[in-house]
């Protein structure tokens, strides 16, 4: 089998503290440099990574260092906030999404997002799905649009429990369920790179393990960033992990290293739970 | 720790009676004004009945009372406001909460505060001086085959159903905007951030917040129509005050709330000042009825929340 070895040129400015590892993946996301202001307060410092295809990335990190802000620079999701700037490069197939002239709705229909506070519309839970769907014109027929979105409720693991009652409001659904159906919603516009900023952070331990195993399934399709809060779902869900410390990238690798033998010593204080 | 929990308990059910009297103190005045206006216009009530709201004539010489041409003065003009005013006012609060920048929010809300303060008399004199010219103006330059259609029809007096219906847009707007405005606050970011994330445009991300909103807004929207509904002063200006039931807008009508500011004073005799208490609580039943639809039709949109709150408290309850 031919390892795919990562055939971009090596980086002008090398990752810092994340030494690139000769099993790297195909680049999904390259980020360069990057540094975000909240106004005059930099959020994020000099963040460089490189994001492999087809993985599974955690960010972990204690409280306030940047995980979310950081993520959200991923699909410019940040713009709306005023008053934001960002600095450097996030590379996206080569190219930046920050370049000018970048077009903000196909990039972020190309990088789709989860919350962390499950935020249905008021809505039915077919409407729901097939909300992002219908603005971006990606179905022709109604025929197409019903296929769609029974497909994304069924990637989402959610589809035999609201089968019958699609035209039912979304509000009506548990909080695991109301979660699963934003990730099938964001499912059905088909994106390359699923971004989900502590996905069940507000769901019971059930709910949490079933979202897991939908993001383990979800893994051979979509390129998976996700950030949490809780060590053992880094460990249980991630390939690679990403440890933010007020605002800077402190280490990034493989998951069993990281938390196995991590390089430095602020991520072993806060993988073995001495701090955070 | 006993004596502040036996004070917060006193407090407690102090709280709770003053509260409690003061609610019923409200229900017991609306039933004492409906009362009020309803010995007030026995006189009426006995003579005409149901005639009175079927009838054209208003005639205090012969003593023929039917207020059909003031009911429909009020709520033509009421919603013609209502037509008017609700689209600028959703654009006037979308603008301040979606798109305005930063610095240019207070100044607006400030500006569309201080229309709301300016009274009722004052808007009338500006409405004689400026728009009833101006609505003349429009009328004389209405082309002629447009004339023939009932909504035009008339000769250009100024004074009339438009003049009447774009000053109460005008009064009207500060309300539902600010109201408006105040709902679509109160919508979550995150779903604005939903839909963005879902590839929505500004304008589908606002679309969006005015979908949840929705319910707000038609509060907001008919908040404005009730104040339509019983202003006085200033609709007394510039509507002509003639008792005609007419579709067109160039034509001089007369409201509920008009030929009561008008005509009580003149009121000699009995009959006459029942008619005209009679007109008081025709207003006053309509308002309420408004009210109602209105309360009806929020709680009806309402319900697609309901089965959560049902299912939190039956949880609630069951644990
Ligand atoms: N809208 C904002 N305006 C100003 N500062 C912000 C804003 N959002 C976040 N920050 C600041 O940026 C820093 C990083 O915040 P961020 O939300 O990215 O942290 P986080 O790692 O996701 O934390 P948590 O684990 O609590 O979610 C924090 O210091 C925070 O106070
Ligand atoms: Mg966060």
């Amino acid at each position: 089998m031919t390892l795919v070895h990562t055939s971009v040129p090596a980086l002008a400015v090398p990752p810092r503290d994340a030494p690139l590892e000769p099993w790297q993946r195909p680049v999904a996301i390259d980020v360069e440099r990057l540094n975000f202001f909240y106004g005059a307060k930099r959020a994020l410092e000099d963040i460089s990574v490189r994001i492999s295809s087809h993985l599974v990335t955690a960010f972990i990190g204690p409280s306030g260092c940047g995980k979310s802000t950081f993520l959200r620079t991923l699909n410019r999701m940040n713009d709306i906030i005023p008053g934001t700037r960002v600095e450097g490069k996030v590379l996206i197939e080569g190219r930046d999404i920050y370049a000018p002239g970048t077009d903000v709705v196909a990039l972020r229909r190309r990088v789709g997002m989860v919350f962390q506070k499950s935020n249905p519309f008021p809505k039915t839970i077919f409407e729901n799905v097939a909300y992002g769907v219908r603005i971006n014109g990606l179905t022709r027929s109604r025929a197409e649009l019903e296929e769609r979105v029974e497909e994304s409720l069924q990637s989402a693991a959610i589809w035999d429990e609201v089968k019958d009652r699609l035209h039912d409001s979304a509000l009506a659904l548990s909080g695991g369920q109301q979660q699963r159906l934003c990730i099938a919603r964001a499912l059905a516009i088909r994106p390359e790179i699923l971004l989900m900023d502590e996905p069940a952070s507000a769901l019971d331990p059930i709910a949490t393990q079933r979202i897991e195993e939908l993001i383990y399934s979800l893994k051979s399709s979509y390129t998976i960033v996700i950030v949490t809060h809780n060590m053992q779902q880094a460990a249980r869900v991630s390939d690679r992990t990403a440890f933010f410390w007020l605002g800077r990238l402190i280490e990034y690798g493989a998951t069993d290293r990281i938390f196995t033998n991590p390089a430095e010593k602020l991520t072993e204080d806060y993988v073995t739970g001495r701090f955070g | 720790m006993a004596p502040p929990r036996l004070n917060t308990r006193g407090d407690e059910v102090l709280f709770r009676a003053g509260t409690g009297t003061f609610a019923l103190l409200l229900i017991a005045i609306v039933g004492a004004i409906a009362l009020a206006l309803y010995e007030g216009s026995r006189l009426s009530i006995q003579a005409f009945g149901w005639q009175f709201w079927r009838t054209d004539t208003w005639d205090p010489v012969v003593g023929q009372f039917g207020a059909r041409p003031f009911i429909w003065g009020t709520l033509y003009s009421s919603i013609l406001a209502l037509i008017i005013s609700t689209p600028v006012a959703l654009g006037i609060a979308i603008y301040i909460s979606e798109l305005a920048p930063e610095a240019l929010r207070r100044p607006l809300v400030f500006v569309t505060e201080l229309l709301a303060a300016i009274p009722s008399i004052v808007y009338g004199l500006w409405g004689i001086f400026v728009l009833v010219p101006f609505v003349r103006g429009l009328q004389v330059a209405t082309p002629e085959w447009l004339r023939g259609v009932p909504l035009f029809e008339g000769p250009p007096l100024g004074v009339g159903m438009l003049s009447a219906a774009l000053i109460l847009s005008i009064m009207v707007i500060p309300f539902s905007s600010s109201v408006a405005r105040e709902v679509l606050k109160a919508v979550p970011q995150s779903q604005r951030e939903g839909a963005y994330a879902l590839g929505a445009t500004r304008w589908e991300a606002i679309r969006m917040a005015l979908f949840y909103a929705r319910t707000g807004i038609v509060g907001a929207v008919m908040l404005g129509f009730g104040r339509a509904l019983g202003e006085t002063m200033a609709v007394t200006m510039v509507i002509g005050n003639s008792p005609n039931i007419s579709l067109s807008l160039y034509a001089p009508q007369y409201t509920m709330a008009a030929v009561l500011a008008n005509e009580f004073a003149e009121a000699t005799d009995d009959l006459y000042l029942n008619a005209l208490v009679e007109i008081g609580l025709v207003l006053f039943a309509i308002t309420l009825v408004i009210n109602v639809i209105s309360r009806t039709f929020i709680w009806s949109m309402d319900r697609q929340r309901r089965p959560r709150l049902v299912r939190t408290a039956a949880m609630r309850a069951g644990a």
